[in-house]
Formats: C-alpha cells, structure tokens, sequence
C-alpha cells in the first residue's frame, strides 16, 4: 500500500523563528521529513520540541509574524508549498492536508454550533462542494458526524461546542478534519486533552478511519505505544531537531539515538524495574541554543566534539537495509565507541 | 438567522422580563438619589425662579406649591406619585410641563446620539478590523496613533475644531452649516419620532433630509469620535488575540478561504467585547452632548439640562437624569441580548443558572 517512491510530502532543512521581544527563538533547526504515498508516519518528541510549529509550517496557519521562516522548502505533491498563492494555499488544506489539533476545545469556534462549522469545512473542501445546497451540506455533515460515531447527529448539528463533553469535542474535529476526505490527515497529539478512556476510544476510532479510508497519515504525540501501534514509520524530535528517523519496530527493538533510548527508558514497564528517572535536565534554551547538538546538555555520552559542532545525519544500515538514520556523532566512525552497540540491544 | 430556535426565543423572552423586573428596582434607586440631590443642593429654588426682586408672599406661595416646606419624605412621596401618572411636575424656568419639554428637546439629541452611535459603530469595528488584520505595519500604527488621539480628547474640544475648520472659509473649508437643526427657509417636518432626518423621509421632504443630515454630520461626528476610538482599540486587542487562536489555525488548516475566516469565524468572537463598550459609550454619550449642542447650538435635552441645573430647576433636573438613567437601562438590555445572541456561551450559562 505504501508507494515507497514518491514522497506526498517533503521537507527540507525547514528553520522556524520566532520573534518575539528581547531576541530571535530558533524553535526549528534544518529539519528534513517526508511522508510517502499512503504511509503512515510518527513523530515524537517532548511537549515543546516543535512538532505542532512543524506541522502548523506545512499547512502554513503559523501566525506570522512572530513566526519566520529563514530558510528550507517544502513540496506536497510536487508543488512548493512556501510560493504558493493564497488561492493554491486554499485548495491544498482541507483536500490535500488536513488536521485534527490537539486540544479539542481550543480547535472548535466557540460562538459557532458544530453544523456551521462543519458545512463550512464541507463547502470549502472542493470545487464541487461549493455548488452544492444547504441541504446537502447538512446530508453530508451529518454523514461526518456518523462515521465518527457519534449519536444523535442532527441534534449535535446544532449544539455549540460548550454543550459538548470533551470526547464528543475530539470526535467532532476528527470528522470535520476528515469531511474533506484529506489525501494527509496530521493528527497532533489527538486525545492528549482528554482522559484515558475516552482517549483509547479516539484513537482506536482513528486507527480504524485512516485504515478504511487509506489517507497518508502523520502522528504526533508523545505516547510512544500509540505510536507503535498505529505507524510504519517514525521520526524522533528533539528541541527543533530530528535526531533520528527508523521503520517503527527497528526503531522499538533498537533505538540509537542517546535521547531515544532515554524516552524507550522513561516508559514504565509492567515486567519491574519501576518508573524510572526520566532524562534530567531540561530542553535548552531557543533564544541561544548550543553550538553544536541541542542535546548534548543532557547526554550521558556526550564527547567534546557534541559541543562543538551540529552532528550530521548517518545512515545506519539495519539488518532488513531498512533505512535508519541517526544525528549523533556515536554512530560516526572516528567517534565510535567500541562496544557501545553492544549496550543497544533490545531489552 | 438559524441560531435562534423556539426554545432560545423563550429563553430570550424570559431573560427580558427578569432585567425589566431588575430595572424597577434601579430606576426606584435612581429616583430617591435624584430626588435627594436636587433638594440639598443650596439655595432656595423658588427665590432663583422669581428672582431677587419678588416679593416674600410670591415666594412663600410658590414654595406653597411645590411643597417645599413639608418634611422631605413627604415631598418625595408627593412627587413620586405624580411621576408614576406621567406628571414630573412643572419646570421653573419654562413654566409648563417638564415631560413637554422632554417630549420636545430629546429627539434633538437622540438625532445625534443615534448617528453618533452608527459612526463610532461601523468606523469603530472599521478600523479595529484593519488594525487587526495589518497588525504591526503602518496602517495598524496610524489606526492607534488616531484613536489614542481620539480616546484623550474630549467631545467638545474636537466639537470647537470642527467647528473652526470645516464650517467657515476663512480657517479651512465652508462645508457644513455651523448651527442649528435645519437652515432657515426650511420648515420642520410634520411631527412623527421628533428626529428631522426620519420624520422628513416619512413626510416625503427628500430637501428638508439632506439639510437636515448636513446639519447633523459634524456634531454627531464629534460626539462620536471619543467612543469611535474606543472601540476601534477594543476591536483591535480582541481580534488580534483572537487571531492567535487554535480555532482560526483549525479552520485555515481546513481550508476554509481567508475571507470567510475573518469576516465570520474572526469576526464574531470578537465583537462581544466591543458591543459591551459600545452600549456604554452609546448611552454615556447623551451626557458627553452636553457642550456639543451648547457649542452647535443645537436645542437638544442636554443643552436644556444644563440650563436647568444653572437656574436650580428641580423637576427639570429630576427628569433629565431620570431620562439618563433609563437610557442607561434599556441600553444595557438591548446590549446584553445582543452579547447573547452572539456569545452562545453567556446564554447557555444563564439558562443554567435559572
């Protein structure tokens, strides 16, 4: 299913800035991502890293300023996203790309009932929609109300989001984001606002719509199980960096970036050995990040050379010549520890 | 509109009564305040009405009359029960029915206060729109710089501008009439509301309109620049705030077009803060006229009530605050029904609550 040639999406060394009073935040640094025709791809990374900026930058809703983009490009579908007009912007979200925003009460226009909102998204979603009548706008936002199942829709239709639990509100964004019937839909963090119940129906409920519908499909979050099961792919992102990119399971069975392994160990396990210390230390700062890796603060095996300079990406062939690549200078020959690989091995 | 179904008409309904109830019990506050404030003010009224030279058995007779020697309670009394039948009593100055003189002098200054209103209205969101929406650039600095202006400046030194400015060719330019409701060799329209401008479109007199709004132009346009500016930088933080939000982000990334974003998803959320400073400014701005129609010469209500206030016409005085304290009222309502019917979040809270 997944077209392994062309890239729906891609990024290239994307800079983010944020300019905001007292200095210039870095919040993205030269980061590279690509989805592929009908793939599903994870991204992780501490609350903060820039996964919500990244794909805010994709869809270009970044409030601008504070936010700049000194550099990097981005192509979907062969088009480059940062020169299209506002009409091409127009055509591309909603059909093209669509999201369901983390906080589903924050995503939903409060003075508006969920009908209005939704038969907007409908007319705009296509060049055929707008033609069509109020009435079938309300046939078909009824019908994305029902796939996300979601009882009683015609009384939703006319409900304000206040009126709604939080559940029904994240239910409500996963059907307006997928009314467009999107070729990307970008979930970010979808469930995170809500509790964990309720969070498992959501998510379950979105495994099974982009299965059904075959969308090429980001998502972001910071529970790695969720990843797991619901990707083929996934990148690692630490403070505006992508520090690594791996198949889902090679990256579960054997992660190689410092700051990976530390988020594998910051997961408890029901097997012992209790909840563990997490990674000390703190994300740095974006207004004056350092010289070379951004995590090297933190790293328990950080070398001089980490200080110094921006470690560049290496390829690591895996054993099924699964492409796995990893920004840290470990994995560089010079650098290379001798039996550090050793200490990798599944647990 | 399709957000109002039956059950929210009733809701709304109910909500009316409840603050017309409320109002009662404010406009009974009001009246004991305006009824004790004009009585302690020093000097004696009936002896400013005859003048100085009026003999004691004349101002002894007077004051006879409108009770002025009885204890306080009972004068209040006296007074309150000819005010529910209508009769605010007669004013010293005119000699005839204060509720005649309302009758005649308030359309004048609803007139202003009304267009005043429209203009600060559209031009206020106007210009808070485009503040907004060009944050940071130089339209944005030039729509602050003027409202600051506007904000610091009182109604009646910009009243004195234009005045200078535009009505006479020799400081500026000869554009609108300086004084008065209407140029002479034009007769008032049939009495209808008592505003020219509505009362001549009824009667047909296209003429009599346009002279009419021409004389309105500049000193509703004065009056209405203080609360312009206001709203214009309410307008502006909301929006701008708002512009930051997730649900804007959502709906772009969904792609619904930019117009339609700003123009209704923006739009709405926005406005409740600016209609709540508007129904303030709107009714506060019967009382801002007050040197606007002295220095228009315009027969309005103030203008009237500050005569009264100089000359110690009690019931004069009495019934002009009460008419600003009803205004107050009924514009409060009216605001907080419009806040409703556009902040689906107040209503469904309020409904709550009952």
């Amino acid at each position: 299913m997944v077209d392994q040639e062309t890239p729906l999406l891609e990024i290239r060394d994307l800079s983010v800035n944020f300019r905001v009073y007292g200095g210039v935040l870095r919040v993205l640094d030269r980061i590279n991502f690509h989805v592929l025709q009908g793939e599903r791809v994870g991204l992780v990374g501490e609350t903060g890293c820039g996964k919500t900026t990244t794909m805010k930058t994709i869809l270009q809703v970044l409030p601008t300023p504070p936010a700049e983009v000194p550099q990097g490009e981005i192509w979907f579908q062969g088009q480059d996203v940062m020169t299209m007009s506002q009409r091409e912007l127009v055509n591309m979200r909603g059909q093209g790309i669509s999201m369901i925003f983390q906080d589903p009460t924050a995503a939903l226009n409060p003075v508006f009932t969920v009908g209005q909102q939704l038969t907007a998204v409908i007319r705009y979603a296509s060049p055929e929609n707008r033609n069509l009548n109020n009435a079938q706008l309300r046939e078909r936002a009824l019908e994305a109300l029902r796939q996300v199942a979601l009882a009683d829709p015609e009384r939703l239709l006319d409900s304000y989001p206040i009126q709604l639990s939080g559940g029904m509100r994240q239910r409500v964004c996963i059907g307006m984001a997928l009314s467009t019937r999107p070729g990307l839909l970008i979930a970010d963090e979808p469930g995170t606002a809500l509790d964990v119940t309720i969070q498992d129906q959501v998510l379950r409920l979105l495994q099974d719509l982009v299965e059904q519908q075959g969308n090429s499909f980001i998502l972001i979050t910071h529970t790695l199980g969720i990843v797991r099961q619901m990707t083929d792919r996934v990148y690692v992102m630490y403070a505006g960096n992508m520090v690594e990119v791996a198949p889902t399971q090679r990256l579960f069975t054997n992660p190689l970036h410092p700051y990976t392994q530390g988020l594998m160990d910051a997961v408890p396990r029901l097997t012992g050995g209790g909840i563990s210390e997490g990674i000390p230390g703190r994300i740095p700062d974006y207004m004056n990040p350092p010289a070379g890796c951004r995590f090297s603060g933190r790293c328990p095996h950080a070398m001089p050379v980490c200080n110094r300079e921006k470690p560049p990406v290496f390829q690591v062939q895996g054993p099924a010549d699964e492409s796995h690549a990893v920004a840290c200078f470990l994995y560089d020959e010079p650098h290379k520890v001798s039996n550090y690989k050793a200490e990798l091995q599944p647990v | 509109m399709n957000f109002l179904n039956v059950e929210e008409l009733q809701r709304l309904f109910l909500f009316l009564l409840r603050r017309i109830f409320q109002s009662i019990f404010v406009l009974f506050g009001l009246s004991i305040l305006i009824f004790l404030l004009s009585r302690v003010l020093p000097g004696d009224p009936a002896r400013m009405a005859l003048g100085a030279r009026a003999p004691q058995e004349t101002i002894q007779r007077l004051r006879d009359e409108m009770h002025l020697d009885e204890p306080l309670l009972q004068q209040y009394q006296i007074w309150f029960t000819n005010a529910l039948g209508g009769d605010l009593g007669d004013s010293l100055r005119t000699r005839r029915p204060v509720v005649d003189d309302i009758v005649e002098f308030l359309p004048a200054s609803m007139e202003l206060v009304l267009l005043a209103g429209v203009i600060s209205a559209i031009g206020g969101i106007t210009l808070g729109t485009l503040s907004a929406r060009h944050k940071d650039s130089w339209i944005d600095n030039l729509v602050r710089v003027i409202s600051y202006m506007g904000v610091v400046t009182p109604a009646f030194v910009v009243a004195i501008i234009f005045l200078t400015f535009f009505t006479t060719a020799e400081f500026g330019l000869d554009l609108f009439p300086p004084i008065g409701r209407l140029s002479s060799g034009f007769e008032p329209p049939p009495r209808v509301t008592g505003l020219y401008t509505v009362d001549s479109l009824l009667a047909g007199q296209f003429d009599t309109f346009v002279n009419a709004l021409h004389h309105l132009i500049l000193p509703s346009l004065a009056l209405a620049l203080g609360s312009l500016s206001q709203e214009a930088r309410i307008t502006r933080s909301t929006m701008s705030d708002n512009l930051t939000r997730d649900y804007i982000a959502a709906e772009r990334a969904l792609g619904i077009p930019e117009r339609t974003v700003t123009g209704k998803f923006l739009l709405k959320p926005s406005l409740i803060p600016t209609v709540s400073i508007f129904g303030l400014d709107f009714a506060a701005n019967l009382s801002n006229a007050f040197l606007v129609e002295v220095i228009f010469n315009w027969p309005g209500i103030s203008r009237y009530a500050t005569t009264a206030m100089l000359y110690k016409d009690l019931n004069a005085i009495a019934a002009v605050i009460l008419i600003l304290g009803v205004t107050f009222i009924v514009v409060n309502i009216l605001v907080d029904l419009v806040v409703g019917i556009l902040d689906p979040r107040i209503r469904l809270r309020g409904a709550r609550s009952d």
